[in-house]
């Protein structure tokens, strides 16, 4: 066993156990803001996994996408609606929780029969070293094109549509003088339309 | 030095993947918090990924089509966590909470 091949073990064991624990963190503990920074160690491990794989540019759009953008997204979102609240009682809470972790590991019986069992077909050809980027570019550009530019439009609707979601109600013009304000800093009385508590919200939907 | 013969057999990526994949499909069963569902699908995408990518290492090391692939489901999974955290925003307006087990509007 040579030095190089222990490096490789030693990467390849630190990372599955930080995936897993974290991994494991993000379903399980309480605390909302613990799990989201978790994942964002999940993410990076995962990211490390893929440089062992010889793939430094996806290791790199992983930590930039990843990390940098969806978990960021996720915190701001915990912010946003980070408000204590006592979660109901469920009756049959703990069966339903072993029932469908039993579930889950029947599940992960499975695929590990199907990964063990299988003839992988391993000896194909060496793979690349650095020049993964270049390959991708390749690929992108000639037979991956159309799926690539549909990204971008998928993507600018995404964009869009996450607007539209999330904007909030302005007033378009001051409420006193009737001029017109520029971004429409005044929000609007806003009543929850959707709240069980009080019926009377009906015909606030109706007007809307 | 490209790594010509991988020391780490295909299998243990795949089995890393499984196991990631499991605790995402029990996190998104069950969460009670809107926010922990969004964040057990990225865990189940992750899971996907990584196993794409094995697959592109171990079997395909010239064409690396599963990078490409692994891209294009980066790009869905950052779409769907804005437009995701976007829903989830409004229904928490309109609803006042991200508890899953009251977001039953639809049910019969």
């Amino acid at each position: 066993m040579t030095i190089a091949s222990v490096t490789q073990l030693i990467c390849f064991v630190a990372l599955s156990l930080t995936l897993v624990l974290g991994s494991l963190g993000v379903v399980l503990l309480p605390n909302i803001v613990y799990s989201a920074f978790l994942l964002a160690g999940v993410f990076l491990s995962v990211a490390g996994l893929y440089l062992m794989l010889n793939a430094s540019f996806v290791a790199a759009a992983q930590v930039l996408v990843y990390v940098g953008a969806v978990n960021v997204l996720i915190l701001f979102a915990i912010m946003l609606v980070n408000k204590k609240e006592e979660m109901a009682e469920i009756p049959g809470l703990l069966l339903r929780r072993v029932l469908s972790g039993a579930v889950c590991l029947g599940l992960f019986l499975l695929i590990l029969r199907v990964d063990l069992t299988t003839p992988w077909a391993v000896t194909g050809p060496t793979p690349l070293a650095d020049d993964s980027a270049v390959v991708i570019g390749i690929h992108l550009f000639s037979d991956y094109l159309l799926p690539f530019e549909l990204a971008s439009v998928l993507l600018l609707m995404a964009m869009i549509g996450a607007i539209v979601l999330a904007r909030r109600d302005v007033f378009s013009s001051d409420v006193i003088t009737g001029e017109a304000v520029d971004q429409g800093l005044i929000e609007k009385e806003r009543t929850p339309l959707l709240l069980e508590s009080n019926p009377g919200e009906t015909t606030l939907l109706e007007k809307v | 030095m490209p790594a010509t013969s991988f020391d780490i057999p295909l299998q243990a990526y795949l089995v890393l993947a499984a196991i990631l994949f499991c605790i995402g499909v029990w996190g998104l069963i069950n969460s009670r918090n809107a926010v922990r569902v969004l964040m057990s699908i990225e865990l189940m995408l992750n899971a996907v990924n990584i196993n794409l990518m094995a697959f592109s290492s171990y079997i395909d090391g010239q064409e690396i089509r599963g990078q490409v692939f692994t891209i294009f489901v980066i790009t869905v999974a950052a779409a769907e966590a804005a437009v995701g955290l976007a829903i989830l925003l409004s229904l928490y307006r309109n609803r006042e909470t991200v508890d899953m087990e009251r977001f039953n509007l639809l049910r019969w």
